[in-house]
């Protein structure tokens, strides 16, 4: 249920049924153009487009796997890019990007990089916002010493750095991509519980909400339908600032090696992997690099642009 | 404002009572036995029981923290398990690279990041706005280790033989000789803790170039510095120039600023006395988060600029298990970060009187 339908019970409707469809209607038109007249929020829909696309269709676009290793086919590790067009010998496989220690294919490899960063970010980022919501309504609308338990854990949470605290608890847990991206989850739980908190005492006291408790509507209802739809700006904006914050944090703790397995084309694993070939073959650090920056700058853009778009009291 | 500053005192002791528990229990949640981390995996039975026998790890974990806590309180941070060396020692060798580091980080992050903001305000709109944001959109974006490692290519490697060549690694050139602040001062047999406060302060090559007048030290200090600082220090850099410009704008949409348009008041004079005074609160909020950000950042820019710091340290005895200096380290880091959220929080009161009242 949208929060349209859900203020509907609360105040009455003096528009016929039809009427309220096209209004409805017409708030998500209105929402959608207000977010494509933001231009970073354009741009950074359209370069998410292009990564997505290219780590959806990575398997077609890449034109080796990205473990295969080309010693067989004539080439050798860490050389520059080959391409036939451009005068390489046919005698050599073509490599658009080069190959890395390996000798596999930098480009192939970059691709599919795409689709661990993409991945990962949005998984990350789901875990916490779940967790951190249900911490944040649970401790809004309990209020009291639970309230003051749960926000004290989240403000120890916070008086550590992001990155370190992600490192004890990948140490704690052990190295693997999947126990990166729960330690940068975990550490992300606090902005999510603080964000859903603060929403839900925002609502909790408006006269609606009394309304719907007079009217009888469960707790959990009235965590649902009315606390829930009213948080989602703030929440949607921060989770994909957060899908940003998150990719970086997981590409550390790889280039650290402390995240993906050293065979899986993260990108910053890769990076983190010939870090010391930076001046024999910078192509195998600039490669990995450009994607990241180009993919966490994807996702500011668009949380910066759907902040200014969604949020009516910035609208001027 | 005395109150306040007391009062905000009191306030951040349960803090960091729970930050010595936590950063006590995080170093003991971390798997691996210490004994064989340090002493090896062939380490008979009767030679890890004298280990943990010296150590104190045979005693329940509450008699543990009982002793950590009185060893604390004497200012004592026990030895590293790997070597044997004082968590105190190591300490204060280390502490001060960071130290520097990061003042170099933020006061670059400052200084350019205000500027940048401020006109970018000025000049909305204008080709120099929008350059100034795309700086600032891909600053916030790029990853420490990126653009460190980018840095390092480009000063490095591609400008090798150019007059802006800058070293990619180490604190200070090999084969450099300099003295410390007790030698050059002729204060060798001083000794207790003002000793062990020169030393300290010894350790911070620039400011020991400063005061001991050894200013090849400084320079080179300093031309080492350079781009690790840069690349810890852009994305805070990125975040102020943003903050900056946002919020001088707000100010200067306030009907005082229409007030003293009105009066005559010259462009450069309203902006900058009367709107950036008051645009200042949200970037102090900015600068005291960011030094979070500027910690986290240390781990990656000391690995990738061979500084052996803080960041450097924690991370590696993390991955060895040695949980005497993680717990040393991350509480000296907790505290770091308690005490600058309280200055911040003390500059509110300053910019900002009517926080002192609430």
């Amino acid at each position: 249920m949208t929060s349209a339908q859900a203020a509907r019970t609360a105040e009455p409707d003096p528009l016929p049924a039809s009427g309220r469809e096209r209004r409805q209607a017409g708030r998500w038109q209105e929402t959608l153009r207000n977010i494509l007249r933001q231009r970073s929020a354009l741009v950074g829909l359209l370069i998410l487009a292009v990564l997505a696309v290219s780590a959806i269709f990575a398997s077609v676009i890449a034109p080796y796997s990205p473990d295969a290793v080309l010693i067989s086919e004539g080439a050798r590790p860490r050389t520059p890019p080959c391409i036939y067009l451009l005068g390489c010998p046919e005698t050599q496989p073509q490599v658009l990007l080069g190959t890395d220690g390996n000798v596999r294919d930098v480009f192939s490899r970059a691709i599919y990089g795409g689709q661990i960063s993409l991945t990962v970010g949005l998984l990350t980022v789901v875990f916490a916002i779940i967790v951190g919501s249900l911490i944040g309504a649970v401790s809004g609308y309990a209020g009291g010493w639970l309230d003051n338990l749960l926000m004290r854990l989240m403000d120890f949470l916070i008086a550590f750095p992001a990155l370190l605290l992600a490192i004890v608890i990948v140490t704690v847990l052990g190295r693997s991509l999947t126990n990166a991206m729960l330690a940068v989850g975990i550490v992300a739980i606090p902005i999510y519980a603080r964000v859903m908190r603060s929403s839900v005492l925002s609502v909790r006291e408006q006269d609606y909400v009394t309304a719907a408790r007079a009217l009888g509507e469960s707790g959990a209802g009235i965590l649902r339908r009315r606390i829930v739809p009213n948080s989602m700006t703030p929440m949607v904006v921060q989770g994909t600032l957060g899908v940003a914050t998150a990719i970086l944090e997981v590409a550390a703790l790889s280039f650290l090696g402390l995240g993906a397995a050293p065979n899986i084309p993260e990108w910053g694993n890769m990076i983190g992997l010939e870090r010391n070939q930076l001046f024999s073959a910078p192509h195998l650090i600039l490669v990995p690099g450009l994607l990241l920056t180009l993919t966490v700058l994807a996702f500011n853009l668009l949380g910066d642009g759907l902040r200014d778009a969604l949020d009516p009291r910035l609208n001027r | 404002m005395i109150r306040f500053i007391l009062r905000r005192l009191l306030l951040s002791i349960p803090v960091l009572a729970g930050v010595v528990v936590i950063v006590f229990l995080l170093a003991r949640v971390i798997p691996a036995d210490p004994c064989l981390a340090a002493l090896g995996e062939r380490a008979t039975q009767a030679a890890c029981d004298a280990f943990n026998q010296r150590f104190g790890l045979n005693e329940p974990l509450h008699e543990q923290f009982l002793i950590y806590i009185s060893s604390l309180a004497r200012g004592d941070f026990g030895e590293s398990i790997r070597t044997g060396q004082p968590v105190t020692e190591i300490l204060l060798q280390r502490l001060p690279t960071t130290v520097e580091l990061t003042i170099l980080a933020l006061f670059f992050a400052i200084t350019v990041g205000m500027t940048l903001g401020i006109v970018a305000a000025y000049r909305r709109n204008s080709a120099a706005d929008v350059g100034t944001m795309i700086v600032a959109n891909v600053g916030v974006s790029i990853p420490v280790f990126v653009l460190g490692l980018l840095l390092a290519f480009i000063f490095a490697i591609l400008l090798r033989d150019s007059p802006f060549a800058l070293p990619p690694s180490g604190r200070t050139s090999p084969g450099l000789s300099f003295q410390s602040i007790p030698q050059a001062w002729g204060l060798e047999d001083l000794g207790g803790i003002p000793r062990t406060a020169l030393d300290f302060l010894s350790n911070m090559y620039l400011l020991n170039g400063l005061v001991t007048l050894q200013f090849d030290l400084f320079l080179d200090a300093l031309r080492h510095l350079i781009l690790p600082a840069v690349a810890l220090g852009t994305i805070p850099m990125a975040i102020i120039a943003r903050m900056t410009r946002s919020s001088l704008l707000d100010v200067l949409g306030q009907d005082y600023i229409r007030t003293a348009r009105a009066k005559g008041l010259q462009n450069r004079l309203v902006v900058f006395r009367h709107g950036l005074k008051n645009a200042l609160l949200p970037v102090v909020t900015v600068i005291g988060l960011s030094v979070g950000a500027l910690l986290s950042g240390a781990v990656l820019t000391e690995t990738i600029f061979g500084l052996t710091g803080v960041g450097r340290t924690v991370f590696e005895s993390i991955t060895a298990r040695d949980y005497i200096v993680i717990q040393g380290f991350t509480l000296i880091i907790a505290l770091i970060y308690v005490v600058v959220n309280l200055v911040v929080d003390i500059s509110y009161g300053f910019l900002d009187p009517r926080i002192r009242v609430s």
